[in-house]
């Protein structure tokens, strides 16, 4: 009886495995795999070839041969004669160096001009549009030249601080503005500014402990202790006092001319801040309207509903809407972030030295190993960038809101 | 939308590009180009004209091999190629040789399979300073910024020469020697430093170039030449033996203007054999007789190279010194034709 | 009731008063300046920084704008002229404008072939772009990109005419076997495509004479010619590779998800400047002995695999915000998945992706900067090298670099205005 309603048991048939939705998706698979395989081994073998035919072979030795070549700007202990992997872990330094200062400042700017642009003030509002729309509209390349350019040709030069007839003067005796970099004071600590140093830890910690206390006291006890004047105090009594009580250990040593260069302090190099500032402003304008939309996206009748309660404007803004609006503003801030730290291996149109630079840059020039070089790069640029963006994931999820 | 572009542009490609591996000699012919790799711009050396045409010493010789192998000085593609893709470009078959001020240097040599052909000139690492500083001795820069081109032997050697002396110095690598002219003359940097003919060069193109002195130390040895695959020493030989015509041309005194008067045959069998009346030289190097001839008709022969493009009467301006015929106390000493 | 009232109240107005004019506080000027810029004095402090910030910029600005120099032939010339007094040097615009433009090695009498091809790529792109041009005009735009390739780089008609002779012969075919399943009709399509483009490849090698403009080589092409060249080149290709690698993605097949996601995330991961060294130093490593591209096709294929991948993450962005019901109503009406695709899915997706994709396009012709890196004579390859290194122009900055942020600004700006007008226009008509 059931035999009527069974299908016809099939033998199976080669057009099938073109025509049947059942066995059509192995099909493709295996012809995309073995294209996949061909192609590999097509490349692969063209590489053997050539690289045969060159008299060329694939090694990594050259990392451990020393560089010979000298870098300005080093995190960590670095000399001519380091190998050319320690050149290149100076090089990654420097690339996280620039990419977290490039971040912070990038969202500093950015959340103000995205608060800014929706502010009622008209002049002010088109004023941020401007910014945003000119940076967003030109190459980040073009701007990282441009500042450059600008502190080359605009500021004064070393040599126009020397001489009876200087032209140009430090700021305060303490600071240097010059073409080649930004010259500041360096603290130096002497014998016993450890005692100092971790009084102010403490006195930070102690800051954080009493104003958790007063939000207690105030959610508990409706008692609103002050939290200003006593944070101000705790961030500056105990360290002077420690500081003058430790006999002053801790003294600045301010950069002055000597020779070609001024010497001592602190040196930002122009490459630095040149690659620095063009990043932040840049990314900081995409930022900008990431924010703008973030703060738009909370709907109209939080704020209405924030406002019915009695809090203040900048209330609703800290309490109600930045909150809600973080959680939009966080994903595109990830990219965001992502996309400065690829835009900072440009610093090569600078003589920044970042990983660019160094693995990338001489070192490529220098050992002839391009492909081993290249190869290199992007695997570190690839860790770089998974690192970030597990990191912002961690966050993101943090912060998500916690749906039941 | 313009998939047809890059279909169109891959096939033209297909369809221009030879084989490019085993006898170059072959492939050039076919293709009726030499494909000749020159730096970006380097006043002298090579560097395009507002119209776009390649001139200068390295442009030069590779004029030279064109006008050898096919007949036409003209017949040349030039490749600007930077200190990083110089290398590849010539190793990936892209280039037929590579003139471009590169220093002979054993790694290169050996390790990066390349075959230098010879020495077309001797140079050496220099710095250069603007005279208002009142430097007078490279060994004063203590704690000066130094302007380098990157991608050559300058920063090994730079970086030798200042541990050698134990005084420190401020690195700025820059990438080309276009970007590291303005940062010199805005005073970005207080010396830079390259091979002295590339200095001598770079000041010809600076507003003012007597505010700028070029420091007694040459810090290294950089013999610059032509240079070419290794393993392919037909060609090898023909790139060799062009830049020895040249040397021995004005050891001979043939030049660009008597090599026509000259090729009709005369007493000194040396010329003879080097022009083609005599012997067959050129049969030896797969080329027809007057190869030579031809060569020091199109281009002149190395003195007339030299005084045209950097001579002390361009704005160049340099002396022959080392690069002159031995016979006048110099280094350039061609093997015999024979 | 009427009555009542008019007796107990002393006084009513029995007729409407006229309207008054609303104070000249509330209206107008003062009560716009009022509201928008000094309401309180936070915000009118801020009024006052961004007068000042303003008057900065254009005090600054304008009188080196309005004393510039435009008609000397070198800096020092210009200078001259200048005595001091503020200017800027412009005229290095008017004496490099063709060297910015085009580079300094396309032939100066063919210029004329690039301006056509200009204009004709905003005709061709124009039915693209706005949906109310005569659809007729999308032919035109099929074949835009051939007309391009012969303007720009010259040579015999023929080889354009053979590529796009290679499509025509491949749609038929495709439409001859397209009634069995769509991947044998792709098959049939690449099939006589290939065959076509290999007899055509035989037969303008053969007569390359035919209709021939003077060739180009593509390592001659250079200035903001170039970036517009990479920019169009580019994105154009890399749409539909970047919908192949969205789809592939989504797809339920692990290996080529597998793969999509793989060559996606590389990508991604990696900044352009090291795919660009790539294309410089390494491809030619990895390419059969002998073959040997044009840099600008090698760096072609490193930026269209780049964006390629950023467009597919936008497209997979449309695909999944399509609601599940699409596809199960796709399917209900016995549509394969092909048809499902062309028909339901994709319109709609890529309806919904327009402005991510617009942000690519931008975002990747502001990138084509980059090749400067690496030695090509773009825009700013143009700038940084031969025009700043020359004796004449060294120490121009400001008014090159103004000039190059004037070009990118205006063609990005209005990439993205059209794109935000374009948003506009399909609002309207979805959910």
């Amino acid at each position: 009886m059931s035999t009527i309603s069974d299908p016809p048991a099939e033998s199976f048939r080669l057009s099938q495995l073109i025509n049947d939705t059942r066995y059509r998706s192995i099909t493709f698979q295996f012809v995309a795999l073995v294209l996949l395989i061909f192609a590999m081994a097509y490349l692969g073998l063209n590489l053997v070839q050539n690289l045969a035919a060159a008299g060329l072979n694939i090694s990594f030795d050259f990392l451990g041969e020393p560089a010979g070549y000298d870098i300005n700007q080093t995190l960590i202990d670095y000399t001519s004669q380091s190998s050319h992997w320690r050149a290149t872990m100076v090089g990654v330094l420097n690339t996280m160096l620039v990419a977290i200062l490039g971040c912070i400042m990038a969202t500093v700017i950015g959340v103000f001009v995205g608060v800014l642009r929706l502010s009622p003030n008209w002049l002010v509002r088109k004023l941020m549009s401007i910014y945003v729309e000119i940076f967003r509209n030109v190459p980040v390349l073009i701007w990282i030249l441009i500042i450059m350019a600008v502190f080359v040709a605009v500021l004064p030069q070393p040599r126009d601080f020397r001489g009876d007839d200087a032209t140009a003067s430090m700021v305060w005796g303490a600071f240097a503005f010059t073409g080649r970099g930004f010259y500041a004071p360096l603290p130096l600590f002497g014998p016993g500014s450890a005692v100092v140093v971790a009084v102010f830890v403490a006195s930070l910690i102690g800051i954080v402990f009493y104003r958790r206390h007063t939000t207690k006291k105030l959610y508990d006890e409706g008692v609103l202790l002050p939290r200003t004047w006593p944070s101000v105090a705790l961030f500056f009594v105990p360290v002077l006092l420690a500081f003058f009580v430790m006999g002053q250990p801790i003294t600045l040593e301010y950069p002055a001319l000597k020779g070609f260069n001024f010497q001592g302090g602190i040196f930002m190099r122009n490459s630095l801040i040149a690659l620095w500032f063009a990043l932040s402003i840049y990314t900081a304008a995409f930022i900008a309207e990431n924010v703008r939309a973030g703060i738009l996206a909370v709907s109209k009748g939080q704020t209405e509903a924030a406002a019915s309660l009695g809090l203040r404007p900048n209330r609703i803004m800290n309490l109600v809407v930045l909150p809600q609006a973080l959680r939009v503003i966080i994903p595109p801030l990830i990219s965001q972030y992502l996309n400065l730290t690829k835009n900072s291996s440009l610093a090569i149109a600078v003589g920044y030295m970042d990983l660019t630079g160094t693995l990338g840059g001489i070192t490529l020039n220098q050992t002839g190993r391009a492909i081993e070089c290249v190869l290199l790069l992007m695997l570190f640029y690839l860790t770089i960038s998974l690192g970030i963006s597990a990191i912002m994931n961690v966050y993101n999820n943090a912060v998500k809101l916690k749906e039941r | 939308m313009k998939k047809s572009v890059f279909l169109g542009a891959m096939t033209v490609a297909g369809l221009a590009a030879g084989a490019a591996a085993a006898a170059t000699l072959d492939d050039v012919k076919a293709r009726g180009k030499l494909n000749c790799g020159v730096t970006t711009g380097l006043v002298g050396f090579a560097a395009p004209d507002a119209n776009g045409n390649w001139d200068g010493f390295d442009v030069g010789f590779c004029r030279a091999v064109a006008a050898a192998v096919l007949n036409d000085p003209n017949a040349v593609e030039f490749v600007p190629t930077t200190g990083k893709t110089r290398f590849t470009a010539l190793a990936s078959g892209e280039i037929d040789t590579l003139a471009r001020n590169t220093t002979w240097t054993f790694s290169r040599d050996v390790d990066l399979k390349f075959e230098f052909v010879g020495v077309n000139y001797y140079d050496g690492q220099g710095f250069i300073v603007p005279k208002e500083l009142g430097v007078s001795s490279a060994k004063e820069l203590d704690g000066a910024t130094v302007c380098i081109q990157t991608g050559t032997t300058t920063e090994l050697n730079l970086a030798d020469f200042f541990r050698k002396n134990n005084i420190s110095y401020e690195p700025v690598p820059i990438e080309t020697n276009a970007e590291a002219q303005p940062l010199y003359l805005e005073g970005a940097c207080d010396t830079y430093t390259t091979d002295a003919s590339g200095l001598a060069a770079t000041r010809a193109a600076f507003e003012n170039p007597q505010d700028h002195v070029v420091l007694p130390e040459i810090i290294s040895k950089e013999p610059l030449g032509p240079l070419v695959r290794h393993g392919d020493n037909d060609w090898g030989d023909i790139n060799r033996w062009v830049l020895n015509a040249l040397i021995a041309a004005e050891e001979y005194g043939v030049t660009s203007a008597n090599v026509d008067e000259l090729a009709s045959g005369t007493d000194n069998p040396e010329i003879n054999r080097l022009l083609g009346t005599e012997g067959n030289l050129g049969e030896m190097l797969g080329l027809d007789a007057d190869w030579a001839a031809r060569t020091i008709k199109a281009v002149g022969n190395y003195g007339e190279l030299f005084e045209k493009h950097i001579g002390e009467n361009t704005p160049v301006g340099l002396s022959r010194g080392l690069n002159a015929q031995w016979t006048d106390g110099g280094l350039m000493y061609a093997p015999p034709f024979r | 009731m009427s009555d009542m009232h008019a007796h107990s109240v002393a006084y009513v107005r029995e007729t409407m008063l006229p309207e008054q004019e609303p104070p000249s506080s509330a209206v107008g000027v003062t009560a716009w300046m009022r509201e928008n810029l000094f309401r309180g004095w936070a915000n009118s402090l801020m009024t006052v920084v961004a007068i000042y910030v303003i008057y900065k910029i254009v005090a600054g600005s304008l009188p080196w704008f309005l004393g510039g120099i435009w008609s000397t032939s070198s800096l020092a010339e210009c200078r001259e002229i200048l005595q001091g007094a503020t200017g800027g040097c412009f005229s290095v615009l008017t004496e490099r404008w063709n060297q910015l433009l085009f580079g300094f090695q396309y032939p100066s009498e063919q210029y004329w072939r690039l301006i056509l091809a200009f204009v004709l790529l905003g005709l061709a792109a124009a039915p693209v772009l706005f949906r109310h041009l005569p659809r007729g005009l999308l032919v035109f735009t099929g074949l835009y990109p051939f007309i391009a390739f012969w303007l720009i780089w010259g040579g015999t008609i023929l080889a354009p005419l053979m590529a796009l002779a290679g499509f025509v012969l491949g749609y038929v075919a495709f439409k001859k076997v397209e009634h069995q399943s769509f991947a044998m009709g792709a098959l049939a399509f690449l099939i006589a495509a290939a065959l076509t483009w290999w007899i055509g490849g035989l037969v303008s090698g053969a007569a390359p004479g035919v209709l021939a403009l003077e060739p180009v080589p593509s390592r001659n092409m250079g200035g903001f010619m170039l970036n517009l060249i990479l920019g169009t080149v580019c994105v154009s290709l890399s749409l539909p590779i970047g919908i192949v690698l969205a789809l592939g993605r989504q797809s339920d097949m692990p290996i080529i998800k597998w793969i999509c996601v793989v060559f996606i995330e590389l990508i991604r991961g990696v900044p352009l400047i090291t795919l660009l060294f790539v294309a410089n130093v390494v491809l030619a490593y990895f390419l059969p002995p002998g073959t040997s591209f044009d840099l600008i096709i090698r760096v072609i294929i490193m930026i269209t695999a780049f964006s390629s991948a950023y467009i597919a993450e936008v497209i997979r962005g449309g695909l999944a915000a399509l609601p599940r019901g699409q596809y199960e109503a796709a399917d209900s009406l016995g549509l394969d998945y092909a048809q499902a695709t062309r028909l339901i899915i994709m319109p709609q997706a890529l309806k919904i992706s327009i402005p991510g994709i617009v942000n690519v396009a931008v975002g990747l012709f502001k990138d084509t900067t980059l090749v400067s890196v690496i030695s090509m004579f773009d825009l700013v390859g143009m700038i940084r090298g031969p025009i700043l290194a020359s004796t004449e122009w060294n120490g121009v900055y400001w008014e090159l670099w103004g000039f190059a942020v004037m070009l990118f600004f205006i063609v990005c700006y209005s990439i993205s205005q059209y794109s935000q007008w374009l948003e506009r226009q399909l609002q309207t008509d979805h959910r």
